[in-house]
Formats: structure tokens, C-alpha cells, sequence
């Protein structure tokens, strides 16, 4: 009975064009919100860091990132974890080049390294499209991966060819390298997935965001009411890879703290940051929030099920985790191709009415 | 009637002086030819007609207009300059703007945010201030929202502004991409077959909107049309074109009685 826009009258229409129109859902977010950054940190220990809360924040980030590309714009890309590297090089290259400089600003110029990038390689999207599209962004992929183990420079000569984050503080506290506490690296990752997450969102339902969906629905309609085709989709590559970008730098420096490039940004990343936005839900922010936290729960949560309560082996849970994983995504879009926020979004429809049917 | 000078309708509206001309246009695909030297103008208030059978080149001649197709002779004038080759996204900034014979809205978003979608051309407002919904974007957002929901009002369909458009049965849809074509406050309105398909319910109504946004709005319109009913009652002046080639051009009147389109109507006996 909570859930209601009766009585909940707009009187401008400011208010009626937030992002959270009921009140129900106003005050579900807000106290997220203060729960998130105000109760979590202290309660988070090191496991739930590393296995869970890490990882889901940082491809929450990628997965926004791909969904502004593919969900609101139309075009598709594989070539994520080609500029997750490029995030992730370019963020080294500044830390060891520029110690003094604040990691903040590092996260920051990465994501712009990686939008320029991302702008070069959208360029062909004026003239290719779908599956065409997505084979030239394939090509990103394995060009960017190549190139960073290609050239010496991008890893500082270093004899294994990892790159490794050297230990950097904010404010005093140290962010990356060995001394980092868990409470640290949440708040600091946890801060850019708030204030990007906000962005897209007000990117995506003002008037930018209108002329990626109109970009993405019907592009020749688009055109005649007067949307530069070249410009709008190069600002989605753009915006896009500064997202994406953001998360490889985090990635690399907070959450892994030393990277292979053909290990950790293979094509495999790719897929999964699409995986994450085609269960999450296209064109949605929750959906990419929901996506991530989909492929970055469900391995974990199998793998506790069937080692700590079957009592499987290792190896066999792992394989299987794989088979499990597999299944569900298949399942899951045979029942909602939407995915995610489109079940949300019936979900709330639903409860707009209940207890009454009609 | 002088062709070059304001005039006088039937029913007693002003009419200005030409919106746009056109200039002996001829469009070829390869060894096709679509358009054969035709020219005729639009004037400011007036609403034209273009009529012809299947295959006449109609659609071909709307795309002229706003620059999907680039004719290789003749010269488009608009509001009295001769337009360079544009794009056709730089030809709506000038105040063109029109619907489709196979609708084409954007079929993921709602009937607001696709009309909203027709403001593009007025909002301006940086990105930066857009990534923090702040300052000159929330402004715009909601001056533009009062022009839309003015539209909205007039074709009254207030209970299905929030609804996905791909979810509209085909009449509506067709009157929201009236809408979004409205929302641009264009000089110039094309409208490809705005009522194809529809019932004589829905085609009446279609009527009246582009009655009632000629004489609300003075908007200049220019529409392709099967119905010759319809034609003859709302248009102004009326082109008729066949196999690419201009055969007639005049008020309903004259061009019902012009041999030339009877014939090409009604078939011509070989004998």
C-alpha cells in the first residue's frame, strides 16, 4: 500500500522529470544511499571486499559505460576489455610518470585517454552498423591487447611484462599497494560509481540522451529532426569509453593491483561487461547495476553453495560453476529478454496496484 | 493567378509569398529517372498538395526537399536563398520538418520523450551543464516541456504520454509523429501520406489536426495524399505528378478538370 502516485501530485513539471518520481522509490534510494556510504564501510572485511563488493562496483562502472554505447545508442561493441586496457595502462603510465599527481586526477585522465581512444574508434560507426559494427570493435580488441604487449614502453620495460600499481594515498590514506584497508578502497571506488552513476543518468534522460535513442531507434527519422548522426554517436563512443576507461583504471590499480594485459583484459571481458548489460537490462542505469551484480554474485554464491555446504571439490565446483552460469543466463533470457529492469519496472507496475488486480 | 505573388483562397485566407521554390529539379538513379525537370513553389500559410499515381516520384520529391536525395539539375530555394547541398540534419536547423509514409518514431521511448525528441533543434544547452541537470539544461528541459505539452493538448492525447510508442495501435502513432514534427515549429511541414491506412473515423481527424495547425499555427504544409477526397478538401494548390513529370499544378479545381490528370488517373483508351 506503500507504493502509490495517487496523491502524489506534480506541480511543475521539474518535478514530475526526476529520476525518481514516487516517493516509495525516492526515500528506497536515499537510504541506499546514506546505507552504502555511511553503514558499510565499517562493517566490510576483506573477503566481501575482494570477492564481492570491489569487483561488482568497478563492472557496475563498465557495465554503465557499455549500456550509454550499446543500451541508449545503439552500437553494439566488443571491444570493452580492449579499453578497460587502456584505462588501466594509461592510469599506470601516469602514476609512474607523475607520482605526485592525486590518483583521483590519475582515474580521471585515464577515463579521458581511454574517451579519445574510444572516439578513434568509433569513427568507422558512421558508416557500418550491427554486427559489421560489432566485428570492428573486435578489432579494437585484439589491436589494443596486442599493442600493449607489443610495445615495451606501455609497461616500463618491466621483464614480466605485468604492470604492478605502485602504493598512492588520497587525503592520507593509502589507496593502492599493500597497505590498503578495506573501508579505503570501497569509499574510494564506491565515490566514483555514485558521482558517474548520476551523471549518466542525467546524460541519458536530457536531451543528449534523447538524441542517442533516437540514434539507436530510427536513425535516418533522427537525421530530419535535426541530429548530426557523426557527432551524436562519437559522443556515445566517447562518454562510453570514459566510463569504461574509469573502470579498467580501477580495476588495475585498486582491485587487482598488478595486471597482464592478455590475462586480464581479454576478450572474455568483453562478453562479460555485455553479458552484464543484456541481463541487466539495455538502456537502463539499474539494469547495469543489476547486470554487474548478476555475473559478479552468482559465481560466488555457486561456489559457496557447492564447496561450503555440498562439500564438493574445488575443481569440480569451478567447472561446474561455469555449466550453472551458463544455463541461467539462457534460462533467464528466455523469460525476460529484457532483462533485469524491465522485470523491475513490471515489478513496480505490479505493485502500483496491489492489493487490487485491476 | 500570379504564382509569384500572395493570393487569396477560396475560403478567404491570406496567403504569402513562396516558402520554397523549386527549380526544374531532376534526380536520376543511374539510368532511372524519377524527376523530370519539375518545378513548382509552396507558398507561406498554403497547403500543397502532391499527387500521383504509384511511382509518380512523390516520396522522391519529398526527399529532395529535405535533402536525402541530392537532385543532379535544378536549384532548391528556400525562404527566398538559393540552398547549397546540405545534410539533411543541418536542413531541419533551417525549419523543415516531416512525417513519414511508414511511421517512423522512435518505437523504445515514450510518447513525451519522442516529441520531446522534435525540441532537439531548440535545446542548446552544454553538455556539462546536462551531466548535472543543472542550470541552463533543467531550464530548457522544462520550457521545452511546456511547447510539448501545448502539442500534446492540442491532439489530444494527454493519457498516452508516458506510453512506449512501439505499444500505440497505428493511428496514434501516426498523430505522435505529428506531434514530433510539430514540436520543431517548423516553416515548413511535409507530411508523406499522413493518412494511409487509416479509417474514415481516423482520417477525419488526421484532417481537422492539419487544419487546425495550418490556420493555429500558420504553419506552411506540404503533403502527398492518395485520398482524393481529402486532397481536394484541405488542400490549397495541388501538384500532380506522373512518371516523374510535372502534368498538373492549380487549385483542386482546376486540376480536376485538366485532361492530363484524368487520364493518367482514369487510363486512356489506345485506339
Amino acid at each position: 500500500m506503500l507504493y502509490r502516485e495517487a496523491g502524489d501530485f506534480k506541480t511543475s513539471y521539474a518535478k514530475d522529470q526526476q529520476t525518481f518520481p514516487i516517493a516509495f522509490d525516492r526515500w528506497g534510494y536515499f537510504i541506499t544511499v546514506a546505507f552504502a556510504f555511511l553503514v558499510v564501510p565499517f562493517l566490510i572485511n576483506d573477503y566481501w571486499v575482494n570477492a564481492v563488493v570491489l569487483p561488482f562496483l568497478i563492472y557496475s562502472v563498465a557495465a554503465i559505460g557499455l549500456n550509454i554505447l550499446t543500451g541508449y545508442c545503439g552500437q553494439v561493441s566488443l571491444g570493452t576489455g580492449g579499453f578497460m586496457a587502456v584505462g588501466a595502462f594509461s592510469a599506470y603510465k601516469l602514476m609512474t610518470a607523475f607520482p605526485e599527481l592525486s590518483m583521483i586526477i590519475v582515474i580521471l585522465l585515464s577515463g579521458g585517454v581511454t574517451a579519445f581512444v574510444g572516439i578513434l574508434f568509433g569513427l568507422p560507426s558512421l558508416r557500418i552498423k550491427g554486427f559489421y559494427l560489432a566485428v570492428a570493435t573486435l578489432a579494437a580488441q585484439f589491436f589494443l591487447v596486442w599493442m600493449f604487449n607489443k610495445f615495451p614502453w606501455f609497461y616500463n620495460y618491466s621483464a614480466s611484462g605485468q604492470i604492478s600499481a605502485p602504493e598512492r594515498s588520497v587525503f592520507g590514506f593509502a589507496v593502492t599497494g599493500a597497505n590498503v584497508t578495506p573501508a579505503v578502497s570501497y569509499l574510494f571506488c564506491l565515490c566514483f560509481v555514485f558521482v558517474l552513476a548520476w551523471v549518466a543518468r542525467n546524460l541519458t534522460r536530457g536531451a543528449n540522451g534523447r538524441k542517442w535513442m533516437a540514434i539507436r531507434d530510427m536513425d535516418i527519422a533522427a537525421e530530419i529532426i535535426g541530429v548530426d548522426p557523426l557527432k551524436t554517436k562519437l559522443t556515445a563512443f566517447g562518454v562510453s569509453s570514459f566510463y569504461i576507461g574509469i573502470a579498467g583504471a580501477l580495476l588495475f590499480a585498486i582491485y587487482l593491483g598488478a595486471a597482464e594485459v592478455g590475462e586480464a583484459f581479454d576478450i572474455s571481458k568483453s562478453f562479460l561487461v555485455l553479458f552484464m548489460i543484456i541481463i541487466g537490462g539495455l538502456g537502463s542505469i539499474f539494469g547495469s547495476f543489476a547486470g554487474a551484480a548478476f555475473m559478479v554474485l552468482m559465481p560466488v554464491l555457486l561456489k559457496n553453495i557447492m564447496v561450503g555446504y555440498l562439500g564438493w571439490p574445488t575443481d569440480l565446483a569451478s567447472h561446474f560453476q561455469f555449466v550453472i552460469v551458463g544455463g541461467l543466463i539462457v534460462i533467464f533470457l528466455i523469460l525476460e529478454p529484457h532483462g533485469f529492469a524491465q522485470l523491475w519496472r513490471l515489478a513496480k507496475e505490479k505493485l502500483r496496484l496491489w492489493p487490487f488486480p485491476h | 493567378m500570379n504564382m509569384q505573388d500572395s493570393y487569396i483562397t477560396a475560403d478567404g485566407r491570406t496567403i504569402g509569398a513562396p516558402v520554397m521554390e523549386m527549380k526544374n529539379i531532376t534526380l536520376r538513379f543511374g539510368g532511372v529517372v524519377a524527376i523530370k525537370d519539375i518545378s513548382f513553389d509552396i507558398h507561406e500559410g498554403e497547403i500543397r498538395a502532391i499527387i500521383g499515381p504509384n511511382g509518380a516520384g512523390k516520396s522522391s520529391m519529398l526527399n529532395v526537399i529535405n535533402g536525402f536525395y541530392h537532385p543532379q539539375e535544378g536549384e532548391v530555394w528556400f525562404r527566398g536563398k538559393k540552398r547549397k547541398p546540405m545534410k539533411p540534419h543541418q536542413i531541419a536547423k533551417q525549419g523543415l520538418a516531416r512525417t513519414f509514409q511508414n511511421i517512423a518514431l522512435f518505437k523504445g521511448m515514450s510518447t513525451l520523450d519522442n516529441i520531446m525528441t522534435g525540441r532537439l533543434t531548440h535545446m542548446k544547452s552544454n553538455m556539462v551543464s546536462q551531466m548535472a541537470w543543472w542550470g541552463k539544461a533543467q531550464d530548457e528541459e522544462t520550457a521545452n516541456r511546456e511547447v510539448v505539452e501545448k502539442i500534446i493538448d492540442f491532439l489530444e492525447i494527454q493519457t498516452i504520454r508516458k506510453t512506449p510508442v512501439g505499444r500505440l495501435p497505428y493511428g496514434l502513432q501516426k498523430r505522435v509523429e505529428l506531434g514530433r514534427a510539430l514540436a520543431a515549429e517548423p516553416k515548413l511541414l511535409l507530411l508523406d501520406e499522413p493518412m494511409a491506412g487509416m479509417n474514415v473515423e481516423e482520417k477525419e481527424d488526421m484532417s481537422r489536426f492539419i487544419l487546425d495547425v495550418n490556420d493555429e499555427f500558420g504553419t506552411t504544409i506540404a503533403l502527398i495524399e492518395h485520398d482524393m477526397g481529402v486532397v481536394m478538401d484541405i488542400a490549397d494548390r495541388v501538384v500532380v505528378m506522373d512518371y516523374g513529370q510535372k502534368i498538373g499544378d492549380g487549385t483542386p479545381d482546376e486540376v480536376r478538370s485538366n485532361q492530363a490528370v484524368i487520364d493518367a488517373y482514369l487510363g486512356v483508351s489506345h485506339d
